[in-house]
This record gives C-alpha cells, sequence and structure tokens, in this order.
C-alpha cells in the first residue's frame, strides 16, 4: 500500500470542508463585527441623547447656561463644546511646533547613537496612562504654573487690549490653559512619531540633490522634506487633534469643571469629555440624556476629524506605493 | 466528469496510472488561453507532458512559461481577474473545470519555487506536515516516511542529526532540497518546478539538477528554466516560448542542435532573450 | 563672505537650535513625570498594597490588592474577548478579503476606532450592557475594554500577516492545504511575533484606561470576583483617591499609579523586545 489513491485524500480533504468555510466564517464575521461596533456606538448614544434632542431641540447647541439640579433642568452645550475647542487648540498650537522640531531633530540633527534613546523614550511616552498625566497635573503643573507662570503673564498684559482679557487673572490651579498644556505634552510623542515616520518616507536622493546643491538643513528641510511630506504631518497632525479633543482623564482633573465661557485662558472651564467623566454617574434622566447627548456631540466631531486625518494618510500611502 | 472531484464514484475505481509507465501523456493541454484581466498572456498552446519525461520550457522573461506553470495546479486561482480557457487534461481530469477540488489536484501536482519557501517550523515538521494532511501515521511510520522522503530529497545525510532544527536554518541550496523532498513527501503525480536553481550557487544547483534525474523514475517533471544549458542537461522534451506562444516544442536535443523555426534558433544562439 | 550665504547660515542655526530645544523640551517633560511618579509611588508601595483591600475613607491602613485583582480580571476578559475577534478580523482583511469591495471599508471604519475617545466606548458600553444589565458590573468594564482592544490587534494583525511573503502561501497551497490551515498553519506561524507584540501593546493601552471604566464597572470598596457585579479596579480606584481629602488614599494612589505606569512600560518594552528578536531573520 504504496500508494495513497486520489480517493484516500478525498476523504482526508473532505473532513477540512467544514473546517476551512466554519474558519472562513469565523474572520468574515469577526471583520463585519467592526462595522457593527460603529453602528452600536452611533445607535447607543442616539437612543440615550434622544429625550434630551427632544426637550431642547438646538438652542442645546447655544445655550450657555448648565443647570441639571434647576426644575425643570437647563441644559446647553456652549461652555463644553467652547473648552473642547479651545483646549485643543491651544494644545496644537503648542505641540504641532515642538513635535515638528523634534521631528526634525530626530531624523536631521541628532547623532546616530542617540537617536534610538530619544525615539524609544519619546514612544514609551505615549504609552503612558493618561490618567498619569491628569495626576501630574493636577498635583505638579498646576501648582507650579499657578505661582509662576501665570502671575508673569497676567503682570505683563495687564492694561493691554485683548491680551489682558486673554491672561486675564486671578491664578488659578485648574484653568483652560493649564488642561492645554497638559493635552500639548499628551499628544507631543503622537505628532513627533508619525512626524519621524513620514519623514523617513522622503527619498535619501531627494535630500542628497538638495545637499548637492549647497542647500543648509534647514533649508532641506523646508523647501524638501516638509513639502514632500506634507500630507502624511497634516494627517498626523488631524490625529493628534483627534486625540486631544476626546482625551478625558489627562484633562478631567484640571480644568475646573465650570459650565462657562470664560475670556480668560486662566479662568477654570470644562470639556464634554471632562462633564461626561465628572458627572455622568450621579447622573439620571434629562441630565444624563444631556451628557449623553454631549458625548454624541464629541463622537460626531472626533469622527469628522479622524476622518479627514485617515484620508490624508491614506492618500500618502497611495503616493508611496506608487 | 472529473475523478478529482470528491464526490465522483470514478474516482475510486480508477487508480491513477503511476508516472513510470513510459510513453504515455500524463498532462495533455488543447487550445489554452489564458488571460490576466485583458491582457492575453498565453495564446492558443497544445502540448503534452509524456508520463517519466522532463519537460523543460524556456524562452525569455515574460514569454508565460511560468505563467503556464502555474496553470498545472491552477495557483493562479488565488488571484481574481486571471483566468485559463481550453482543456488542460491530467489523465482524464479537466484540470481546468471550476468543479474541481484544488486541494485535491494540488496534492497530485507538487510544485517548487523560485526562491527556497521552508515553513516556519522544524525541518522534520516540514516534510510531516504535508504528509499528516492525508494520512494518520503512527510515530514510527511518519518517522520512515519522513527519512524516505528526505532521502528522495539527497538531503537525508546532512540533516538526519539535527530534524529539530528550524528550516529556516539550513543553507538555501539545503532549503530548496528540503522543499523538493517536502513535494515528494505527500506522493505526487506531477512535480512542477519554476526556476528551482535562479536562487542557488553551482554546485547546489547540480545537486538539485542531479534530484530531478533521480525523480523523473517516478513523476512526471515540469520545469521552468530560463538557463539553457540546465534545460538541456536536465530535459527530455523542451518547449520554446515567445511572447504567450509555443513556438517549438520536441526532443531537446533535436531542439537544441536543429530547431525548426527562426525564432528558436534566434534565441538559443543567443540572439535574443 | 557673501552676505545672503551669512543670512542663511544664521537662519539655519538658530532653526537646528530650535530643534534641539524642543527635543531636550519633550524628554524633559518625560523625566519630570517618571521623576514625580517614581518620587512619590515609591514611598508608597510595600507589602501591605498586594496583600490588602482598599482602606475605607480615613483609615490610615489598606493596600490595593481588591482593585489589582478587578484590573487583572477585567483587563484579561476584555483582551480574552478582543483578541480573537481582532485576530479573526485582521485575518479577513489580509487574507479573505483582499479584494472584497468591504475591506477597504472595514479598514477605514477599525482605524477611526482606533483613535475614538474611549469615554465614548464607556457611554456605548454604558447603554448597550449597564442599561440592559440594570446594574454596573465587571463584565460591562471588561467589555468596554474589549472594544478597545479590537481596533488595535485588527490593525497589528492585518499589518503583520501582509509581511508574510506569498511565495510561501503558494507554496503551502501547492502541497494541497486548504486555505484555512495555509492562513493557521503557515501565515500564523510565521507571522507569530508581530501577532504577540500586537496583543500585548493592546493589553498595554487598556491597562491604564480609566475613562471607559468609570460608568461600567464602577469600581467597588470591597473584594469581588463576581462579574455581575461593580468590581473594584486600580484606574477607577486612583481617579478616586486623588481628589479624596486624605494624605493615605493620596499615597495609595500615588503608589497604584506607579503600579500601571511600570506595567504599562514593562508591555511595551516586552512588545518591543519581540518584534526586535523576530527582525534578524
Amino acid at each position: 500500500m504504496d500508494v495513497a489513491g486520489p480517493y484516500d485524500r478525498a476523504k482526508a480533504l473532505s473532513a477540512f470542508k467544514l473546517g476551512d468555510s466554519v474558519f472562513y466564517w469565523a474572520t468574515r464575521i469577526s471583520a463585519i463585527s467592526v462595522l457593527l461596533i460603529l453602528g452600536g456606538i452611533i445607535i447607543s448614544l442616539i437612543i440615550g441623547a434622544w429625550p434630551a434632542m427632544r426637550e431642547y431641540g438646538f438652542a442645546f447647541l447655544w445655550t450657555e447656561r448648565w443647570a441639571p439640579a434647576a426644575d425643570p433642568p437647563v441644559l446647553g452645550a456652549v461652555g463644553p463644546v467652547y473648552g473642547t475647542l479651545l483646549t485643543s487648540l491651544i494644545a496644537m498650537a503648542i505641540a504641532i511646533p515642538v513635535g515638528l522640531g523634534i521631528a526634525v531633530f530626530l531624523t536631521e540633527l541628532c547623532p546616530q547613537w542617540l537617536r534610538r534613546p530619544i525615539g524609544v523614550a519619546i514612544e514609551l511616552l505615549a504609552g503612558i496612562p493618561s490618567i498619569i498625566y491628569g495626576m501630574w497635573g493636577f498635583f505638579v503643573l498646576g501648582p507650579f504654573l499657578a505661582d509662576t507662570f501665570q502671575p508673569f503673564m497676567i503682570r505683563i498684559c495687564e492694561g493691554v487690549p485683548v491680551l489682558g482679557t486673554i491672561f486675564g487673572g486671578p491664578p488659578s490651579y485648574l484653568s483652560l490653559f493649564n488642561a492645554s498644556l497638559i493635552l500639548a505634552i499628551m499628544v507631543l510623542p503622537f505628532i513627533t512619531a508619525i512626524s519621524v515616520d513620514v519623514f523617513k518616507t522622503v527619498p535619501p536622493v531627494l535630500k542628497e540633490a538638495a545637499y548637492g546643491v549647497g542647500c543648509t538643513t534647514w533649508e532641506v528641510v523646508r523647501s524638501v522634506v516638509i513639502p514632500y511630506t506634507r500630507v502624511g504631518v497634516i494627517g498626523g497632525v488631524m490625529l493628534a487633534l483627534g486625540r486631544a479633543l476626546g482625551e478625558t482623564m489627562a484633562v478631567t482633573f484640571i480644568i475646573g469643571n465650570a459650565f462657562r465661557v470664560s475670556g480668560s485662558i486662566f479662568a477654570p472651564g470644562t470639556t464634554i469629555s471632562a462633564a461626561i467623566a465628572s458627572e455622568f454617574a450621579e447622573s439620571d434622566g434629562l441630565h444624563q440624556s444631556g451628557l449623553m447627548l454631549l458625548g454624541l456631540l464629541l463622537f460626531v466631531l472626533t469622527f469628522f476629524v479622524l476622518a479627514g486625518a485617515r484620508l490624508m494618510l491614506l492618500r500618502l500611502e497611495q503616493k508611496a506605493g506608487k | 466528469m472529473s475523478d478529482l472531484s470528491v464526490a465522483s464514484s470514478a474516482a475510486a475505481s480508477v487508480p491513477p496510472v503511476r508516472a513510470s509507465s513510459e510513453g504515455r501523456a500524463k498532462v495533455t493541454v488543447r487550445d489554452l488561453n489564458f488571460y490576466y484581466g485583458e491582457h492575453h498572456a498565453l495564446k492558443g498552446i497544445n502540448l503534452k507532458l509524456m508520463a517519466g519525461h522532463v519537460t523543460a520550457f524556456i524562452g525569455p522573461s515574460g514569454c508565460g512559461k511560468s505563467t503556464l506553470l502555474r496553470i498545472f495546479n491552477r495557483m493562479y486561482d488565488l488571484y481574481p481577474g486571471q483566468r485559463a480557457e481550453g482543456q488542460v487534461m491530467l489523465d482524464s481530469a479537466n484540470i481546468l473545470d471550476p468543479k474541481l477540488d484544488l486541494n485535491l489536484l494540488r496534492a497530485r501536482v507538487g510544485m517548487v519555487f523560485q526562491k527556497p519557501t521552508p515553513f516556519p517550523m522544524t525541518i522534520y515538521e516540514n516534510i510531516a506536515f504535508g504528509i499528516r494532511l492525508y494520512e494518520k501515521l503512527p510515530k514510527s511510520e511518519m518517522d520512515g516516511r519522513v527519512e524516505k522522503a528526505l532521502r528522495g530529497g539527497a538531503l537525508w545525510n546532512e540533516v538526519k542529526d539535527k530534524l529539530n532544527a528550524s528550516g529556516l536554518s539550513l543553507s538555501g541550496g539545503q532549503q530548496q532540497r528540503l522543499c523538493i523532498a517536502r513535494t515528494v513527501a505527500v506522493r505526487p503525480e506531477v512535480i512542477l518546478f519554476d526556476e528551482p536553481c535562479s536562487a542557488l550557487d553551482p554546485i547546489s544547483t547540480a545537486k538539485v539538477e542531479e534530484l530531478i534525474d533521480e525523480l523523473k523514475e517516478d513523476y512526471t517533471i515540469a520545469i521552468v528554466t530560463h538557463n539553457m544549458q540546465q534545460a538541456a542537461r536536465v530535459s527530455d522534451s523542451t518547449a520554446f516560448m515567445y511572447l504567450g506562444e509555443m513556438v517549438e516544442f520536441g526532443q531537446t536535443n533535436k531542439l537544441f542542435t536543429s530547431p525548426t523555426d527562426r525564432r528558436t534558433q534566434d534565441y538559443i544562439t543567443g540572439r535574443f532573450g | 563672505m557673501n552676505p545672503i550665504y551669512i543670512k542663511r547660515r544664521r537662519s539655519d542655526i538658530i532653526i537646528r537650535f530650535l530643534c534641539l530645544a524642543a527635543a531636550i523640551f519633550g524628554v524633559a517633560w518625560l523625566a519630570m513625570i517618571l521623576f514625580t511618579l517614581f518620587y512619590n509611588g515609591l514611598t508608597g508601595l510595600n507589602l501591605e498594597i498586594f496583600t490588602r483591600n482598599t482602606p475605607p475613607p480615613g483609615s490610615t491602613e489598606g493596600g490595593l490588592l481588591n482593585a489589582i485583582i478587578g484590573s487583572i480580571m477585567m483587563t484579561a476578559i476584555g483582551v480574552g474577548i478582543g483578541a480573537p475577534l481582532g485576530m479573526f478580523a485582521g485575518t479577513y482583511l489580509a487574507e479573505y478579503g483582499k479584494h472584497d469591495k468591504l475591506s477597504p471599508v472595514i479598514r477605514f471604519i477599525n482605524d477611526i476606532l482606533l483613535s475614538a475617545p474611549s469615554i465614548i466606548i464607556g457611554l456605548f458600553i454604558y447603554g448597550a450592557v449597564v442599561v440592559p444589565m440594570r446594574g454596573f458590573s465587571a463584565i460591562a468594564g471588561a467589555l468596554a475594554l474589549a472594544v478597545i482592544v479590537i481596533p488595535v490587534v485588527v490593525r497589528t494583525a492585518e499589518d503583520m500577516l501582509r509581511l508574510v511573503p506569498n511565495p510561501l502561501r503558494e507554496a503551502a497551497s501547492a502541497l494541497g492545504l486548504p486555505r484555512s490551515l495555509v492562513i493557521r498553519k503557515i501565515a500564523y506561524r510565521s507571522a507569530r511575533a508581530g501577532l504577540i507584540t500586537g496583543i500585548l501593546l493592546a493589553t498595554a493601552r487598556v491597562a491604564g484606561e480609566t475613562a471607559p471604566l468609570l460608568f461600567t464597572a464602577l469600581s467597588n470598596q470591597f473584594f469581588s470576583l463576581d462579574l455581575a457585579r461593580s468590581m473594584a479596579n486600580l484606574p477607577v480606584t486612583i481617579n478616586n483617591f486623588v481628589q479624596s481629602p486624605y494624605p493615605y488614599w493620596k499615597q495609595l494612589a500615588w503608589s497604584g499609579a506607579l503600579l500601571i505606569t511600570l506595567t504599562v512600560l514593562a508591555l511595551n518594552i516586552g512588545a518591543r523586545m519581540i518584534s526586535a528578536e523576530r527582525k534578524p531573520k
């Protein structure tokens, strides 16, 4: 019985047939479940937010007052939305130049032996849980800023129009600015890591050609590296913005949880995620529904930012693929 | 109609004829056309792979010789947008039959690739893996089969003391012979070689060629090569392909000494390609 | 020297200096955060942390045992559910669905879920699990973590399987291997290091997640192994203790934070080492 005929094989292989199709469907259903999760998120947010939507309608979007204890409760999204957008914008304004600077340093300037340690350190920074940033902001950064940076800025800007309001006093442990700085530190590693990655996609020939005609490092970065990777950098920045908009724990401790729009960035405020984190567990009825509605707003906001980011990065990949 | 389809009862009653019965066509190709999407890659191919023979396919790169080889085990089926028309008979079964069980076909038509592709497991497992697919064997019998396959791949003496080493730890030439042993282990009837020596040094190449010569006792062999000397050394019949057409097909020594087609002559004398 | 060149040189030097400053700035934050964490966390780190449950308000003895056990359980269940699902989905995208029109959509949505705010995941599980079950529970917390694990694993599994050379798949098919076995026996095996890395990274990601647990698992002052009830866990315990007026609670919060950070760093470094080990081959 030296020769195994095809019939034996047929029997052996038909046993695999069932396993084959079970495996196929297991993977396919799992893949589809990714879509179901997104659908589930949207549906459960809408169901949860429905009572508040019916009660407040679009007025929710331009009401500043947040009084869940009033009868009936008065809820408006202006405070948290303002806080979310403002803290994210300030955070990005700080993190983008610094993050790009670090990326340029790592890819163009840094001595070879130092690249890996710094790169690894930056990536580990990205892995630290956000609650640690929050604690650190609460105990260390907040007091430090309130005692030094804030009084300094307030004194300088006193009486200056516009700036006097933005950097208006009194100094505070809990403020929009403190939260923004923590956010900036948090998203810094993201911006750096993605920028380093996309900077590495620049063909060495291009850079060599630029150096070859006598360009300085800065000129090579400005006229070759940045233009070549623009789409990727913007994508990475938007990804970081998506993170900043939705970040919860780093912000909640240090923002003050005040539902109002204040001209000064040294005043307490709140963000959507901080409002949900600090109030949701003890809320019920319309109050809870209002928080769900805030969550829905946040989701829609981040969805568009993240979708934009992914489309940008996708374009870069296609370019690199060609 | 196919003795390869699982349900077919005819399969049981028609035992496969071993390749050693020489002079009989094992694979018969009739009016074969192949398309990559819109691109017409093979045009009206007709040929026979004789049992117990080595048939070589030569031609400049892009002429369709690898494409043709990958039809014999329907490897092209892994990729969408590729389709074949015509008839390719393996004994009495049409390989192109869409109802055909591909896994069974591939167990009968083995393939050795351009680059060695050892699986990420031990040397022993690399061989036993394929056997276990079709047969449940006790350990002692499996050991015997593995040894036999490794001897068949002319590798036994080099690896018998390190069967539990990773297949990836072998040299390139040894890896390629391991892949041949792996193919032989599942007892196919036809073995396809797709430029098996293009990644190997001359000594390893010689060993693989020697091996092919031994294997033709038991198997029908098709080999694609871009090396004309190799085709002349190992094959009984040679097919010259050019731009998707079969230009000339015949006995190897005849094709190399007195080609009938002008293009064949140009190619073997090195005027192009 | 040429005045234009002098000007160019000057701006180049300024920018180089600014980049260096940015790098120092970035690394300095990390150093400061880690310093504070170790400084405050180490003082309270003793055996009691691992042997006793969280203390009641005002008490000055107790540990984090119930929170540590709870975190390990929820993380394990979350990864246990999320990782296989993510692996399968990633397998589909890399192996079966290459030419499927649905795949780009799934990939895109998955990338968005990858960076979706974790507090939204908490709201989702609150609506989908906590409300129907009429109460906070450990299983709800674990599911929230699973939802975060899935996209991470989908992404890494797909990327890693794509690195498996195609000839290896062809070689396996050429032996007559059915597709599912080609994937399970050959592709998984050669991508093993990468797949494990992905799961470790996903575990690191959820080990410190706080927001999605705030209103799914809640927390619990007592020791509990009941999955259907609220369960203590490190992040939420830290969250509650940090803002309390009791010094001992604050001390425990710092120690807990140090534990979480060390765990997460260890997982990250472990993941790195595994994927580095694979590369020389």
